[in-house]
């Protein structure tokens, strides 16, 4: 187990493509650590400098205190579980979990091969399994098995390439708690890379954020959420995606699309004098205004809107209102689409009302939200202008209590019941 | 798979016997002939009036009018072709290997001119080869006959190997090099296994092409040194003068497609697909 830094990591590919522009990540040992990204956003690249499989072009890797960047894959320790699992199919899934056992010639005898990979089997649940081939297994024992072939190599860390996105839905929910189980039991280093933006937040004790090689914001899931840096990492997190409003600053009101809001003493110096600014409103911080209590009412903005489709979803409902854009902000706002692998369809705001709720396609809703939680951003640069460096820090000293609290519970669980 | 409707069957069934009939056709009746009394051949009849083994005591047993000629070009085949299929994928694995797994500049131009090659009319460079061989001693040779061969069979070897080795996932030599294997222990212990199925149906492809070739073994050999079976079957002579050599010849043609059959039947379990099934999502 070990730590993992990177400095200034750069890869350009022989034609001058430039995959990842210098990119600095400290990982804390038995961290887990979420690289996430549209697709193209150089995260798997990233993934492949550390294990070995891409060269670095320039930056330092050091893993465990050692600089890596020019050992083979084979001397740096690492294991690695890839998207379509690479087993060998000539070979037993015993077989399989010992191959890199076995590579490491006259290290370990049979009896010693067949208890790691008995252990590992044992910890993925396929005793049953051993005797089969990859070709007879579904597809979550076989993520299983390449699992355990990770697991027997005592790599100082681990590392994992998109491994869930061959798996339906239900059996990823599934495989995602096992990860999460076997790296706190485990304590191992771990860095995953993942285009699904639940599983990075489940995850992942940080995530990293990148877009077109460049890593936009490290920090726990919380802080990404509630304090997003820019546009971008605001836009990525959260689904449904947050809404991003024209803002048209006109005194101390902001005309919203369907609503004036007025500009609070806080926000005021934020904004800098700009006429136009993008707000960010996440959909879940909308209500159904005629659901509400009198007095929170009175502490938000009320609006109505004309609600073009609902969906309803048991737990919750999503409606959405169709508006048109302000010119000045468009042209960021289609580029920050593009950049989340977006269709660049209408413009709409998606609302996430309680499923006890009334309002259904054609209706004009009664809704409301609480400005405080609105996010402003500068329309040039992305930048989040409310973004509080303050609570920022705290939510991932937090985080960071709690990773290191449920890591010690979780040990503390393994050493009772060996 | 869904039922067939039985008019789909019959349809089937119809095409099959078809097919069938279309390529065995020649082999039966070649059977056929092998069997039949010289003096039988022109009775118009398709199965022999009398069946005979004299056609195979012509050129297997001891004194046999052939017997000297078919053994040797038997024997000349067997040899050259085997040489001629090894040689050929061992450096078509080589070659495919570099062209599937790499990035090298002409790369393509190796496999356009490979693809060149065997478009290029064998008929055409017979005559130059004819002479340069005589000039440098290999006319009439063993190696004189393998070198053509390897034009022949390299080409496709490399094609399909190529191929081939395309489908096996590149990863999972990347994970066995995760797993701490050296750049020849991946291949060796993740790629050959998977590799196996089509080197030897490609060995067997390779084989079959040398086997069968007239054009090059009539022209390149003159005596019982090197001449191979396709070749020596023209210099089949009947016992008398009055005699035509058909039977002698379909018993030979009868013999030379032993080995062919005998190879399928020992590579049948190699050649089966599939085996890489599994390696990666399925």
């Amino acid at each position: 187990m070990a730590a993992i830094t990177l400095k200034d990591i750069v890869k350009q590919y022989g034609d001058g493509f430039l995959a990842v522009k210098g990119v600095s990540l400290d990982i804390a040992d038995g961290e887990f650590v979420i690289l996430v990204g549209p697709s193209g956003c150089g995260k798997s690249t990233l993934l492949r400098m550390i294990v070995g499989l891409e060269d670095i072009t320039a930056g330092e890797l050091t893993i465990g205190g050692t600089r890596v960047n020019d050992k083979a894959p084979r001397d740096r320790k690492l294991a690695m579980v890839f998207q379509n699992y690479a087993l060998y199919p000539h070979l037993t899934v015993f077989e399989n979990i010992a191959f890199p056992l076995r590579l490491q010639k006259g290290q370990f005898t049979e009896a010693q091969i067949t208890e790691k990979v008995e252990f590992a089997a044992k910890t993925l649940e396929l005793q049953d399994h051993l005797q089969r081939k990859p070709a007879n297994l579904s597809g979550g024992q076989r993520q299983r098995v390449a699992m355990g072939r990770a697991i027997v190599r005592e790599a100082q860390a681990f590392l994992f390439d998109e491994p869930l996105s061959n798996l339906d839905a239900k059996l990823r929910g599934q495989m995602r708690t096992e990860i999460a189980r076997m790296q706190r039991r485990l304590g191992t280093t771990t860095v995953y890379v993942t285009h699904d933006q639940t599983e990075a937040m489940t995850l992942g004790d940080r995530v990293a954020v990148l877009r077109k090689g460049e890593l936009q914001q490290v920090a726990s899931p919380r802080g990404l959420y509630e304090q997003p840096v820019n546009l971008f990492v605001a836009g990525f997190i959260g689904s449904p995606p947050m809404n991003f409003l024209p803002g048209e600053v006109d005194g101390s009101t902001m005309h919203l699309p369907f609503a004036d809001v007025p500009i609070s003493a806080d926000l005021a110096p934020k904004l800098g004098g700009k006429d136009v600014v993008i707000v960010g409103i996440r959909p879940e911080h909308f209500e159904d205004a005629n659901l509400l209590e009198e007095s929170k009412v009175s502490s938000g903005v009320t609006f109505t809107a004309p609600v073009d489709v609902s969906e309803w979803l048991g737990s919750e409902l999503y409606a959405y209102i169709p508006f048109e854009t302000n010119p000045d902000v468009a042209t960021t706002l289609e580029e920050l689409d593009r950049d989340l692998d977006g269709e660049g369809l209408r413009t709409q705001l998606i609302v996430t009302l309680g499923s006890e709720t009334k309002i259904r396609d054609g209706d004009d809703a009664q809704l409301w939200f609480d400005p405080a939680r609105m996010m402003v951003f500068d329309p040039e640069t992305g930048e989040n202008l409310t973004w509080d460096a303050d609570a920022a820090r705290t939510i991932d000293q937090e985080n960071e209590a709690d990773r290191k609290a449920s890591l010690e519970r979780a040990q503390a669980r393994e050493k009772a019941s060996a | 798979m869904k039922q067939l409707s039985t008019r789909a069957k019959w349809a089937w069934a119809l095409i099959t016997i078809f097919v069938i009939t279309y390529a065995l056709f020649p082999i039966v009746s070649i059977f056929a002939t092998s069997f039949k009394l010289p003096s039988q051949l022109n009775l118009g009849l398709f199965w022999p009036k009398t069946w005979t083994l004299v056609n195979y005591e012509e050129i297997l047993a001891p004194g046999g009018s052939a017997q000297t000629l078919f053994l040797s070009s038997l024997r000349n085949s067997i040899g050259i072709c085997l040489i001629a299929t090894a040689i050929a994928v061992v450096l078509a694995t080589l070659a495919a290997y570099a062209i599937a797994r790499l990035d090298f500049p002409g790369k393509r131009l190796v496999l356009l001119t490979a693809l060149g090659v065997s478009i290029f009319p064998v008929i055409s460079i017979v005559t130059p080869l004819f002479n340069l061989w005589r000039n440098i001693g290999l006319y009439d040779t063993w190696l004189g006959l393998i070198i053509p061969y390897l034009s022949l069979t390299l080409p496709i070897s490399i094609w399909t190997l190529a191929a081939f080795f395309r489908q096996i996932p590149w990863e999972l030599e990347q994970a066995a090099q995760v797993d701490g294997a050296t750049t020849w222990q991946a291949f060796r212990k993740a790629i050959v296994p998977l590799a196996a199925p089509g080197v030897f149906t490609t060995a067997l492809i390779a084989f079959f092409i040398a086997w069968n070739d007239f054009v090059y073994g009539i022209s390149l050999t003159s005596t019982d040194r090197a001449r191979p079976v396709p070749a020596a079957l023209a210099f089949f002579t009947g016992a008398s003068q009055f005699e035509e050599p058909t039977g002698s010849i379909s018993a030979a043609a009868i013999i030379v497609t032993v080995p062919v059959v005998i190879l399928v039947l020992l590579f049948q379990r190699q050649i089966v697909s599939g085996l890489t099934q599994g390696a990666v999502k399925g």
